[in-house]
């Protein structure tokens, strides 16, 4: 033996393989484990799938009840044929987990505030947030509801949850999705909990913009004053094309929600101006202000088959792997096709052999703060209708990788949870103690609604499924086979009087509590209307005749559903493909209204030759957004100069960033009063500006930043707006970017940079169904499969995929089913 | 002439046999990675070859295998994962560079493992 040359070599061999095998800091993140992530046996070349690969299989579970059988089309679609409805959830369950495992896990971790359990304690801050808004809190309650009431959504969710078990159970360490490889962790089982948690975070995505909107607006209003605040926030929206036709007459309401007496003072605070913001920052998980969608459907009287076609896209932030799973589920008791999200079983959006259903959001406010007076530091009591009441304690244990568990304790209130107080505050919340009372805490059996919508046979089985459904308030879009076409406003909403919830409530008593649910019945709907056709697209759903008040009008954005309707209104003999085309349309409505109100400003004499320029660029532009287009740039970025000139002295001077106005605010304004105050510097003391002054300030302030971006070459649509769908980590080699697609916010094609139609689907209702559709994605969420983001570049072309809808001996005999996966009992 | 032919062998048949074992413990994705170190330094104790050569079997026989077997699966692949990954790490999207890095690996950790081993036994 040579002992010094065997330590040295021991040494630096030991160190080496230590070396690879820990995560080194790279920044603020950490590298993988290199020796492991590249070992061609166990890092990610075992993710790296054959291009041909073959997905036949033989799989034994003892869970099930019998066989079943799936086919895989050429789109990696599967088509799963179970003799009974708990086997076709668990093998759903399998399936999900076997394709989207990584996904299922790392969004239920977000909603459940357990980021930092994985990837330390940066993501603190948004753990907290989820915590201690009650996410976790209100899964809780539904899972405890639907285990106690609810046998057979228990039994569905149970399979469901067994499946993706009986994937995790077989799934050896090598086999591992990419991600846990790269960011060293492993999955862990999963539980009908998680399912519910999932629910959650749909939940938030669509109602919580209120949790950040309801601090901004308050702040703005105590910024600006009421009455300037009322004017830039008016609830007025003039172009309004609802979703219930104007002029609808509404039944009497059964409940006629009460103002308290001095609301003007407690609440509205009309007489205060100016009550100073004090420190910076946004709430960083706000929801994106575009969470959206389209839905329609058009009866057999507008169609040249004379068959109804529903229509539904859903817009939420683009993502890789993608929200939305498509599948096939056939069993004795009924058979559908659509799309699912991985973490749920039953399909979401999509049809079956009898009818369409499709949803948007509904936007309306289910949502409030309610500001708190603890008696001491403890939080053990509060100040609740001229006594002390007790508060209960919740905690929250949240564990950091690398770090020691932080304690939350949330204290519990007749309102709901004490979300902001002495331990946790950001900017917006300035101090104060509040309760959040959000719809999403009550107990949901959501998962029935799309269980009940997957089976049901008609007009009456789709009310009732939908009646079920409380949050998030969605409009529910309907079409037979048998010619009804209908669409229902469904959710728990509050019977609110004018402008309760849009800024934090006192809640020092109950007279600002809420006053009522509004019953089912009152919800707006509308079935076979005249017209032809049924509509939404996030706008305000009734006139003000309706005798409840919706929420704050930023929050139902106006043109799509004036494009929509414009469009369906004139649209006779309407086949599929029109629809397709509907659905991918880029005429922007809301230039065709602001350019001419702009025009009217514009002095052309007063213009630089730059400017005059770029003018001359909006003027000639056919007002598409199409991809290649320049005059859509060019108008964006005038017109957002333009009300940055108009509006932002009297915002940009608060040191909390302010809630800016909509764009109709202003444009009903210049067609109304080119005189309007507003206009006027606030920051030049001796001067009153114009509006028509203000305009042409904008107009060159806009034509510097058009020039930068002319000689960047990024003056064309698609170029300025790098449309991107991004892979939950954000990384971008992981992403699609710079995407060649047009379209943008008010256009029925809603793509913005990273948000966008996330399912498009259009469902003709022949005797065999014609369905089309597609994501931007793919069927696999292994970023080394072909399958991986098959969908992106047909969806960003607007083309779609005609959707395979057989009974199974049709299915099995159709040349583009490629693959078959027995699921055996033993 | 005699010893210097069976010196080759020695190192080409240690080579083959720090692949195989290297591959075969690879098999098992509930052992670490590193597993090969361990056959690796173990082949060495039985197997007495110079310092040189048995550093050069091992780093070989699992440079070898890490290379093949990442341009078998990058193939089949067409390089999909291969150049996501190669833009994640520093390496401008190469997958080339990619496999010459896998492989730099396990030349460097397979050689180090025997060359170790061969410490423990005299060559007679």
């Amino acid at each position: 033996m040579r002992l010094l040359p065997l330590l040295a070599s021991a040494i630096v061999t030991i160190g080496l393989t230590t070396v690879l095998n820990i995560q080194l800091p790279i920044g603020s993140t950490k590298s993988p484990r290199l020796g492991y992530f590249l070992s061609p046996q166990h890092g990610f070349w075992k993710n790296a799938e054959k291009i041909n690969a073959n997905f036949d299989a033989s799989i034994f579970a003892d869970e099930l009840k019998g066989n079943v059988d799936v086919y895989m089309d050429d789109r990696l679609v599967p088509h799963i044929y179970a003799d009974h409805d708990e086997d076709a959830y668990f093998v759903q369950g399998y399936l999900h987990a076997k394709f989207r495992l990584w996904q299922m896990d790392f969004q239920t971790r977000v909603a459940a505030g357990r980021l930092s359990e994985i990837a330390g304690a940066d993501k603190l801050s948004i753990d907290r947030f989820f915590r201690r808004l009650g996410m976790v809190y209100g899964a809780e309650q539904t899972e405890a509801y639907i285990n106690e009431h609810n046998p057979v959504m228990k039994a569905t969710v149970d399979a469901y949850s067994a499946g993706v078990n009986a994937y995790l159970k077989q799934l050896s360490p090598e086999d591992l999705p990419f991600e846990y490889k790269l960011m060293n962790y492993s999955p862990e089982e999963w539980t009908p909990k998680k399912t519910y948690l999932f629910l959650m975070f749909m939940s938030y995505d669509l109602t919580g913009r209120s949790a950040s909107a309801d601090l901004q607006l308050t702040n703005t209003r105590d910024y600006l004053g009421y009455d300037l605040f009322n004017t830039l926030f008016t609830n007025q929206q003039d172009s309004l094309d609802p979703i219930i036709p104007k002029g609808t007459v509404f039944a009497k309401p059964s409940i006629t929600p009460i103002q308290p007496l001095g609301v003007d003072i407690a609440y509205l605070k009309k007489q205060d101006s100016n009550l100073k913001a004090t420190a910076v920052s946004n709430s960083p998980e706000a929801p994106d202000k575009n969470n959206g969608s389209n839905n329609w459907a058009v009866s057999g009287s507008k169609t040249k088959s004379g068959r109804p076609i529903l229509c539904s896209d859903p817009h939420l932030g683009l993502n890789l792997p993608s929200l939305w799973y498509e599948v096939q589920i056939t069993t004795p008791t009924h058979s559908t096709y659509g799309a699912s999200f991985p973490g749920s079983p039953a399909v979401i959006i999509g049809f079956n052999d009898s009818l369409a259903w499709g949803v948007t959001n509904a936007g309306r406010d289910v949502l409030d703060y309610y500001e708190l007076k603890f008696k001491d530091s403890t939080q053990k009591e509060y100040w609740f209708n001229g006594k002390w009441q007790a508060t209960t304690n919740r905690q929250e244990i949240i564990k950091v990788k690398d770090s020691a568990d932080i304690v939350e304790n949330i204290a519990m209130t007749h309102w709901g949870p004490a979300m902001y107080d002495a331990h946790y505050q950001n900017p917006q919340s300035k101090g104060r103690n509040l309760a959040v009372k959000w719809t999403g805490h009550n107990a949901s059996t959501g998962v029935e609604t799309f269980y009940k919508l997957n089976r049901a046979k008609n007009y009456d089985d789709y009310l009732n499924a939908i009646s079920l459904w409380k949050c998030p308030g969605q409009n529910f879009v309907f079409a037979s086979k048998s010619g009804d076409i209908a669409i229902k406003q469904q959710g728990n909403f509050i019977a609110r009087w004018d402008r309760q919830g849009d800024f934090i409530m006192p809640g020092q008593d109950s007279s600002y509590d809420w006053q009522g649910i509004i019953p089912n019945d009152e919800n707006p709907m509308i079935k076979n209307p005249e017209r032809g056709f049924v509509s939404s697209a996030n706008q305000k759903s009734v006139d003000p005749t309706y005798p409840y008040y919706l929420g704050t009008a930023s929050s139902f954005p106006l043109y799509r559903g004036i494009s929509v309707n414009k469009r369906l209104s004139n649209m006779n003999q309407i086949t599929a493909n029109d629809m397709q085309l509907l659905q991918t349309d880029n005429y922007n409505v809301f230039a065709e209204a602001a350019r001419p109100a702009l025009m009217k400003f514009i002095d052309p004499t007063k213009l630089s030759p730059d400017a005059n320029r770029m003018v001359s660029i909006m003027t000639s532009w056919n007002l598409y957004n199409n991809e290649n287009e320049k005059g859509i740039t060019v108008f964006k970025i005038i017109w957002d100069s333009v009300e940055t000139s108009v509006w932002g002295d009297e915002l940009t001077g608060s040191p909390i960033p302010l809630t800016a106005p909509e764009s109709y605010v202003l444009l009903d304004q210049m067609n109304k009063d080119s005189n309007w105050s507003v206009a006027d510097d606030i920051t030049t003391k001796n001067k009153i500006e114009t509006l028509k002054e203000q305009v042409n300030v904008g107009v060159e302030k806009a034509t510097k930043m058009l020039l930068e971006l002319e000689k960047e070459g990024k003056l064309s649509w698609s170029a300025f707006k790098a449309t991107r769908v991004l892979h939950l980590t954000k990384i971008p080699a992981l992403s699609r970017l710079n995407l060649p697609i047009g379209g943008g916010e008010n256009i029925i094609n809603a793509t913005t940079e990273a948000h966008g139609p996330s399912w498009r689907m259009v469902v003709h209702l022949t005797d065999e169904i014609e369905a089309y559709g597609l994501y931007p994605g793919g069927q696999s969420g292994n970023p080394g499969s072909p399958y991986y983001d098959t969908f992106i570049n047909y969806w960003a072309a607007g083309k779609y995929y005609r959707l395979l809808f057989l009974p199974k001996e049709k299915l099995v005999a159709n040349d583009r089913t490629k693959w078959h996966i027995q699921f055996k009992t033993i | 002439m005699q010893k210097s032919f069976s010196i080759y062998f020695k190192l080409i048949l240690t080579l083959f046999l720090t692949a195989l074992l290297g591959y075969a413990v690879g098999l098992y994705g509930n052992l670490p990675w590193w597993s090969f170190v361990v056959t690796n330094f173990m082949i060495s104790i039985v197997i007495v070859q110079k310092p040189v050569n048995a550093f050069l079997s091992g780093a070989l026989g699992i440079g070898l295998l890490w290379l093949v077997l990442s341009l078998v699966i990058d193939g089949q692949n067409q390089h999909i994962l291969s150049t996501k990954v190669a833009n994640i790490l520093p390496l401008n999207g190469s997958f080339s560079k990619l496999i010459a890095i896998t492989t730099l690996i396990g030349f460097l950790l397979g050689g180090l493992a025997s060359l170790t081993g061969s410490f423990i036994r005299k060559e007679k």
